[in-house]
């Protein structure tokens, strides 16, 4: 025990000498989470839209107008040419066209059907799909309220109107009714910057002195591998936890996340995590031989973090291969874990599952790194 | 001018010589465009779907066996009352409850009018506007058929829908380009930014700026290299995208081979500033990963569409270079224009390349002083 403490106070000696592992460590992730937290978001804005109407009648600008009065599309410009649409779309000045095509209201009357055409620029993929789903509902609805007016119920000659049946959908969406981005992305985002400069800094720890020289010093001194390691891991650990607890203020503050369920479990959540993220980190330190080779398994390792924790796009949509990858990714448990107790206000028995995954990653991964170490000192 | 040719060769020679980092320098890129382009999708399928059924009758049974049959959905379970919804929710073992009001048939036969809740898990916000939105096209569509049925007489519309430049709203064609742009990012901004300061760390820079050679001949000495091997990252990773993940091409693949040429000239430029500021190797290598993974990813539009952002950080965005090589790349892979339409993006990519060469340049004139 009482090496140890030498060892820590080293340790944390070594890191206040070295501002830069500060800034990093503490500035970085915090500026970062304030800029990213604000890009962060698939919300909809309205959609600018070039108007073709051939037709020129009043059911074909009641269409226009109705578009334009659901606060989903901004009618920007609007000619009878479609050459010209194309071209706006092309530039990017426009993200959606609608093409009414001549005769429409004549259609509408004669036969009780007509198309019209839209155009979206798909090139950002989620939002042009989310847009026509939006204009399909508005154009239904205006058909709807036409059929009353084109084509009245022939009074007396039908049996009463049957089947004028109508199926109220009431919508709830529930833990997040405004469909707040930052409540959702800001938490995770949190953890992974935090986690990403964890995981960098522990796996050019234990190769730096190697590198230096001074790990074969440590080597022939009495200090145990446990020793060892647990001296390398606490110092991150307690100034992590330190960065965690100062991001969540600020996500409270600056974007109002919601803080539903205990916050002391999710701080016993982020201690078990945190051992988990550092001893990984540390782990790949005692297999490589040179920092060069550290930082690109730390690439390759937060680029698996970054990308397939359900962090930006949903595991639910991945290949079932990569859903199981997704399960490796220890930050994709502390994220559902989080989410689920801020957001959801989940309690200790709805996180068991997340949280007994983590304890058993952090056993498995300590266990490895101190191993690893030991077979080097032999 | 030989002093210089001597001095390329002994970089090659660097490199070269370390086949296990070269061997990881060139599989990595295409290793990690594989894996994410596979990964990252949001097409929403398997929605986990609790019904809420008092009374099940006709009505209810059939609009049931329709949420079955769109394959979107997978019923996860029936309950007769909604009360342990909120309890399957929290532990992440639902998406979304559709509940019916008892009598729903009944009412809908008689009354001409039934109520019908779909509750959605909102966390993710994205994924759940989509999931209430398929719910309730699913029942408005039974709504439409029942009243067809019931020989209700009204017009339609028929909204045809085109998805310009990506029309069947393809993941992939989205997020490969945008993939490749990251992983360029970062391998030739840690390449260069790791061989300087590798050099400065061991002492070795020291000789290099005591020789004839001058601060932008040395930068270029590093960078030319690293060059000819985030090329060969290029050739690597567009191979991809054509041969497995089948993203059009509809553009001049020789422009797109030249872009990306100007975008890799300006990660290692970015590198070599990086490794120009920092006192060493990990700090150099800490701030090139963490300085560019999560800005280029976030902000580049890659992921998040730009215009989504707020006003004040749309400029923000505009210094990450990876944003005018994702517009350059879809530009020319998905929507075939060319440089007509394309040159402002080249230009700034070009400036920023400018900008960044001479800040290298510069940064090291000042070490030699």
């Amino acid at each position: 025990m009482r090496t140890l403490r030498f060892l820590l106070r080293k340790e944390f000696l070594q890191i206040r000498r070295d501002p830069a592992i500060m800034r990093m460590l503490v500035a970085m992730p915090l500026v970062q989470l304030l800029l990213l937290g604000n890009a962060a978001t698939f919300q909809i804005r309205s959609s600018r839209m070039y108007v073709v109407d051939e037709d020129h009648t009043p059911a074909s600008r009641g269409l226009v107008t109705r578009l334009a009065a659901s606060g989903r599309f901004e009618i920007t410009d609007a000619s009878p040419s479609m050459a010209l649409a194309n071209r706006a779309l092309l530039d990017r000045d426009v993200s959606s066209i609608l093409h009414v095509p001549p005769r429409f209201e004549r259609d509408l009357v004669r036969d009780g059907v007509a198309p019209v055409q839209l155009v979206f620029n798909a090139e950002d993929g989620a939002a042009a799909g989310i847009r026509r789903t939006y204009a399909t509902r508005i154009i239904a609805a205006y058909a709807a309220e036409l059929s009353a007016e084109l084509r009245p119920p022939p009074g007396e000659t039908d049996a009463p109107v049957r089947g004028a049946a109508r199926i109220d959908v009431r919508a709830r969406g529930w833990f997040n009714p405004d469909l707040d981005y930052q409540a959702y992305m800001v938490p995770g985002i949190l953890v992974l910057l935090v986690t990403m400069v964890a995981t960098a800094l522990g796996s050019m720890n234990i190769v730096r002195e190697k590198e230096l020289g001074t790990l074969e010093q440590l080597n022939v001194t009495p200090v145990t591998r446990a020793e060892f390691i647990a001296s390398k891991l606490i110092p991150f650990w307690v100034i992590g936890l330190a960065v965690l607890a100062f991001g969540l203020t600020i996500a409270r503050l600056a974007f109002d996340i919601p803080m539903r369920g205990s916050l002391a479990l999710v701080f016993l959540a982020a201690a078990v995590y945190l051992l988990v993220a550092l001893g990984i980190g540390l782990w790949i330190s005692t297999i490589v031989e040179t920092q060069q080779q550290a930082m690109f398994v730390t690439f390759a390792i937060n680029m698996v973090y970054m990308l397939m924790s359900g962090l930006f796009t949903p595991i639910l949509s991945m290949p079932r291969w990569a859903q199981w990858i997704a399960q490796l990714s220890p930050v994709k448990h502390f994220i559902v874990l989080m989410r689920a107790v801020l957001v959801k206000g989940a309690g200790f028995s709805a996180v068991l599952v997340p949280l007994a995954v983590l304890a058993v990653y952090a056993a498995v991964v300590l266990t490895l790194a101190v191993r690893q170490y030991s077979k080097r000192t032999a | 001018m030989s002093a210089m040719r001597g001095f390329v060769v002994k970089e090659f020679h660097h490199i070269l010589r370390d086949r296990q980092t070269l061997l990881i320098l060139l599989l990595l890129p295409l290793a990690q465009v594989l894996l994410f382009g596979f990964a990252l999708r949001t097409d929403i399928e398997g929605v986990r779907l609790v019904v809420v059924d008092p009374r099940p009758d006709a009505s209810t049974l059939e609009l049931r066996d329709r949420f079955g049959a769109t394959g979107l959905f997978r019923i996860v379970g029936i309950e007769a009352t909604p009360a342990g919804l909120a309890p399957r929710f929290q532990a992440g073992a639902a998406d979304q409850a559709v509940v019916f009001e008892p009598g729903f048939g009944e009412k809908l036969a008689h009354e001409g009018r039934a109520q019908v809740m779909v509750i959605t898990d909102a966390t993710d916000p994205n994924t759940g506007s989509a999931m209430q939105a398929y719910a309730s096209a699913v029942i408005q569509r039974y709504e439409q058929e029942i009243g067809a049925r019931g020989g209700r007489r009204g017009v339609r519309i028929v909204p045809e829908a085109r998805m310009r430049f990506n029309p069947t709203l393809e993941s992939v064609n989205l997020f490969v380009p945008g993939l490749i742009a990251l992983v360029l990012t970062i391998v030739s901004a840690l390449m260069s930014a790791i061989s300087l300061s590798r050099e400065k760390e061991r002492g070795t820079l020291e000789v290099l700026l005591v020789s004839p050679l001058r601060p932008w001949e040395i930068i270029a000495g590093k960078v030319l290299p690293y060059l000819a091997l985030g090329f060969a990252n290029v050739l690597t990773v567009l191979g991809a995208a054509w041969f497995v993940f089948h993203v059009p091409f509809r553009g001049s693949v020789l422009l797109l081979l030249g872009e990306s040429l100007l975008f890799i000239v300006t990660c290692l430029s970015l590198g070599v500033v990086i490794a120009a500021v920092t006192s060493s190797q990990r700090t150099a290598m800490i701030g090139a990963l963490m300085g560019l993974m999560m800005p280029t990813t976030v902000l580049g539009g890659m992921i998040f569409p730009i215009e989504s952002m707020p006003a004040w950080l749309q400029p923000v965005t505009n210094v990450v270079p990876g944003k005018w090589f994702i517009l350059i790349s879809r530009g020319i892979m998905l929507k075939g224009v060319g440089l007509a339409e394309l040159w402002q993006e080249t230009l700034i990519l070009a400036a920023m390349m400018a900008v960044l060469l001479v800040a290298a340049v510069k940064a090291f004139r000042i070490r030699l002083g």
